[in-house]
């Protein structure tokens, strides 16, 4: 019923204005088609005018209302040359915008139809020309000069004693390795991959038998220590955002990809600024995904690097998990079951 | 050829004769039948690409409300009067798909180019006129292939209008990435095939056929845009049909171009050695001279609409011209800036930065030539004018954000949000549609010998100026706060929930916006057939040679001979003169520009 009414209304609404419409064609019959055409350009010439005072107060009441909901301060030494980059080029482009939208719209205004101007024959003027193409140069020499600067800073190659973590992307959900105590990446190859065995580890090469694998929790950094994620998927494409650290890279099913920075600010200490205690950094899925895409959500947790080690010696090697009696810590029960075990991996090379 | 007398003998005749139904209004060969065919499909496209917009806003406003309506009409799609997440995301694949090619490519170029070309060159019609005929035919082809995959049991595409393998490959991993996949790239081929034959032939018209005297420095800018569009569409839409082809392959045949170790649903795929980003590289050499291809047309239908209605000489037209070739050239070197964060060598991506922000250079030369060309004019606004200053005004807009994204730096925080989504529509959606609305406005007195309602326009105008504005500018904040594009429901996200007010007054926004679009429509099709008559061959004054044919030109477009050409398109307000037609000799005691 609801519907029905909304719908009777904006057709109501479409039969009146177009009648009004229809109306002023005949009125502008009446009163000469001439002089209504000059009144009705008056009027759009004024338009335009309060359209340009508008919308200058429009844009700064806009930046009002939602400069306080962007995020505030990076939290990553990369995310604060991305801020100056993004504030330098904020500050050029505000600056050609206000010119030329002022000049198009006071422009219209000034120079609509009169009976006591003659339009200027002004076919071309080539010094103008250089003028606006030489200045628009260097300013984009600029911009790409301090760009492309910052930007091999932040994807050259990760420092020495960064923390190596693998992010791995699949629908819908985020699955994270650390190298373990060796600092070594184990093996893996995708046809490996089963229930017991999510990244597809190869359990012959020692070097998976100490990495730690994340599922269902946060993702743990030291804060001020540089970290170097690879980055890889296993479906379709995803991407690794991280908003607040400003980082983002694509996850690519068969070729990995990279990326590292150094989280500044741990997630107490955000709790704090942003005054909210909820506060946690999220990674998003930024690459569409499929119909999960939007719930794609991970969380990460930045620590100091006590808090870090504590949490890490609580982690089991995920080899543990597929070979419970391998593990020293746990006691030893069947030696049995411990060479089927071994038998199994043997058969699997 | 040159002075079109052999071609007036046998079309001057040909008029005369008795023409059946279907042979004028449906496999016509007049290239103006033509373009009004793409010019009607491309608004049916349109309302329906700007329902979807409607559909999905609504979601997005209003996440978690149930519209029971939606259940009525879209049945387990919407159950409950909820959008559900496969309906959501092929909503917005469509609603791109829709606009960016049947309505912004085949909708804008194909209607102009057709109509104008012949008309404004001096010709009697294209170079082949049956070759034109297929083109329309083969884009009514894939529209209705396009439009069936709406109604298949897993629904059409839902990846994204950018069709990203392994998701758009793998059947597994989307409903959309069924049948509906396999119906979007037939329909994008059989579109592609449509393009090439239109822009080959406007390609061939152009050069070969203009009337004498009309040698290219006198063509109209119109004229000059259409011509660089055809070349990028010519040289960049075989690529992605190969592309698309690859990826059908894939999809059917079992090859492995761009899937490489893949476990989906816990399902191991055979495929090793593929490369998903390679369909980027393919895509995206089409993907961003498409922009172009939409924006060109645009931007040389608002250079006459402005100058016409200035009553000024378009300033700088060798630089107009010359700003064109540049974007042309620097279209097809700039496609890596879309994949800046796919893992992308960082040298290469640098030199990407360079190439793409060089594009700035001949887009501001263009903007200070609009403005310039108002400048000391004595305007008349029509709505044809009005949605061309609109459009330099959404292009500077636009393009300037566009700074932000073509530099790598900025880009890795703001690549894949709102900010982009806010990006290309103004300067490309919102840019090219205001493109179009003053061509249709400028030009609709030629194609039906009749005015469109004013009053509607200036509405139309003004609410769609206001409106795209309060759309769009305040998206680009929630871009800067990171929040990803093609999010259906922001409720579980800590860092993105602070916009709903926002998302719900942009929803607002928008179902006003697209009514007074479908008021439009309504005032089109009014006016088609009872708007006020047009009296005078040239209603307002313009020198282009369209506008010397009889107010409803038959097929040859000119009852004698075509006119000869003595001079540019752009003497307005010279020695004192309102304006001096292309047909004018020039005087002997004319003063040189």
């Amino acid at each position: 019923m609801e519907t029905f009414f909304i719908v009777a209304i904006l057709t109501l609404g479409f039969l009146i204005t177009f009648q009004i419409a229809k109306a002023s064609e005949y009125v502008s019959v009446i009163r000469g088609e001439e002089k209504s055409r000059k009144q009705t350009n008056k009027v759009n010439a004024f338009m335009l005018l309060i359209f340009l005072i508008v919308g200058l107060i429009g844009v700064y009441y806009c930046n009002e209302q939602l400069k306080g909901k962007i995020l505030g301060d990076p939290a990553s030494d990369h995310g604060v040359l991305i801020d100056r980059m993004l504030y330098i080029t904020i500050a050029i482009t505000f600056i050609v915008f206000v010119l030329t939208q002022v000049a198009l719209f006071w422009f219209s205004f000034k120079y609509q139809e009169s009976d006591n101007r003659k339009p200027y024959y002004y076919p071309h003027n080539n010094r103008l020309e250089v003028i606006w193409t030489v200045i628009p140069a260097i300013a984009l020499t600029v911009l790409v000069g301090f760009g492309i600067f910052y930007w091999f800073k932040i994807t050259g190659p990760a420092p020495k004693g960064a923390m190596e973590v693998e992010v791995i992307g699949s629908q819908f959900k985020w699955e994270f390795r650390y190298p373990g105590k060796d600092g070594i990446f184990g093996k893996k190859y995708y046809k490996k991959t089963d229930g017991n065995n999510p990244l597809g580890q190869l359990w012959e090469d020692p070097a998976n038998h100490d990495d730690i694998y994340i599922v269902g929790e946060p993702l743990h950094l030291v804060v001020n220590k540089p970290v170097h994620m690879i980055i890889g998927a296993k479906d379709v494409i995803h991407d690794v955002g991280l908003a607040h650290f400003r980082m983002k890279m694509d996850a690519v099913p068969g070729t990995p990809t990279r990326m590292w920075f150094t989280p500044t600010k741990t997630t107490k200490e955000m709790k704090k600024e942003t005054g909210r205690s909820d506060f946690v950094y999220e990674i998003s899925c930024d690459q569409m995904c499929g119909s999960g895409h939007w719930s794609m959500r991970g969380e990460i947790i930045v620590e100091t690097q006590e808090e870090f080690d504590a949490w890490m010696a609580q982690q089991k090697p995920k080899y543990y998990a597929v070979f419970p009696d391998r593990d020293p810590s746990a006691p030893k029960t069947d030696t049995a079951a411990n060479k089927t075990a071994t038998a199994a991996v043997a058969g699997s090379n | 050829m040159h002075s079109g007398t052999g071609t007036h003998e046998a079309h001057g005749h040909h008029g005369h004769h008795h023409q059946s139904f279907i042979s004028k209004y449906i496999f016509s060969q007049d290239h103006k039948m033509i373009g009004k065919q793409f010019l009607i499909t491309g608004i049916t496209w349109a309302i329906i690409g700007g329902l979807f917009s409607v559909l999905f806003r609504l979601q997005l406003g209003f996440p978690g409300q149930t519209f029971p309506i939606l259940e009525t009409f879209f049945g387990r799609w919407a159950e409950g009067g909820v959008i559900k997440p496969e309906f959501y995301y092929a909503l917005v694949t469509m609603h791109g798909t829709v606009l960016v090619f049947f309505v912004l490519t085949a909708g804008l170029s194909g209607t102009f180019a057709n109509l104008l070309i012949p008309l404004q060159i001096g010709a009697r019609d294209m170079a082949s006129p049956f070759m034109n005929m297929l083109s329309y035919w083969f884009f009514f082809l894939a529209s209705v292939v396009m439009l069936s995959s709406l109604f298949i049991q897993t629904g059409p595409a839902s990846g994204g209008w950018t069709v990203y393998p392994p998701l758009s490959a793998l059947g597994q991993a989307s409903e959309g990435s069924k049948l509906g996949m396999d119906l979007w790239i037939v329909a994008m081929a059989l579109f592609v095939v449509s393009s090439l034959l239109g822009g080959l032939n406007y390609i061939a018209t152009i050069l070969n056929m203009r009337t004498k005297g009309m040698s290219m420095t006198r063509l109209p800018l119109t004229i000059w845009a259409l011509f660089f569009t055809a070349i990028l569409g010519v040289l960049s839409f075989p690529v992605l049909l190969s592309g698309l082809i690859l990826l059908l392959f894939d999809r059917n045949l079992g090859t492995s171009f761009y899937l490489s170790d893949i476990v989906v649903n816990g399902e191991i795929l055979p495929n090793e050695g593929g490369s998903a980003i390679l369909f980027q590289h393919l895509f995206w050499f089409l993907g961003h001279p498409e922009v172009y291809i939409i924006i060109l047309p645009a931007m040389g239908m608002v250079s006459e609409v402005l100058s016409v209605n200035s009553r000024k000489p378009i300033f700088g037209y060798m630089a107009m011209v010359g700003s064109l070739f540049a974007i042309t050239i620097l279209a097809f070197l700039v496609w890596a800036h879309h994949m800046f964060v796919t893992g992308l060598n960082p040298f290469l991506g640098s030199v990407f930065v360079l190439l793409t922000l060089l594009i700035a250079v001949p887009s501001a030369i263009k903007v200070f030539n609009w403005i310039t060309t108002i400048w000391r004019g004595s305007i008349r606004f029509h709505p044809a004018t009005l949605f061309g200053i609109g459009f330099v005004s959404l292009f500077i807009s636009g393009g300037l954000t566009g700074i932000f994204l073509g530099n790598s730096t900025i880009d890795i925080h703001i690549h894949d949000t709102m900010f982009v989504v806010a990006h290309f529509h103004i300067v490309m959606g919102v840019a090219g549609m205001f493109g179009m609305f003053a061509g249709i406005y400028h030009w609709f007195p030629k194609m039906f010998g009749r005015y469109l309602n004013n009053t509607l326009g200036f509405i139309h105008f003004w609410v769609t100026m206001i409106g795209a504005y309060l759309i769009f500018w305040p998206m680009h904040y929630q871009g800067l706060a990171g929040m990803p594009r093609r999010y259906m429901d922001k409720s579980i996200w800590v860092s993105f929930n602070q916009f709903g007010d926002l998302d719900k007054m942009i929803t607002i926004v928008t179902i006003i916006v697209f009514a007074v679009q479908l008021m439009f429509v309504f005032n089109y099709f009014y006016s088609m057939f009872k708007g006020r008559k047009v009296t005078t061959t040239n209603p307002w004054g313009a020198n282009t040679l369209e506008w010397t044919t009889p107010v409803n030109p038959g097929h040859g477009n000119w009852e004698g001979e075509i006119p000869e050409v003595h001079r540019w398109a752009y003497d307005y307000g010279k020695d004192g003169r309102e304006f001096i037609p292309q047909t004018e000799p020039i005087g002997a005691n004319e003063s040189k520009h």
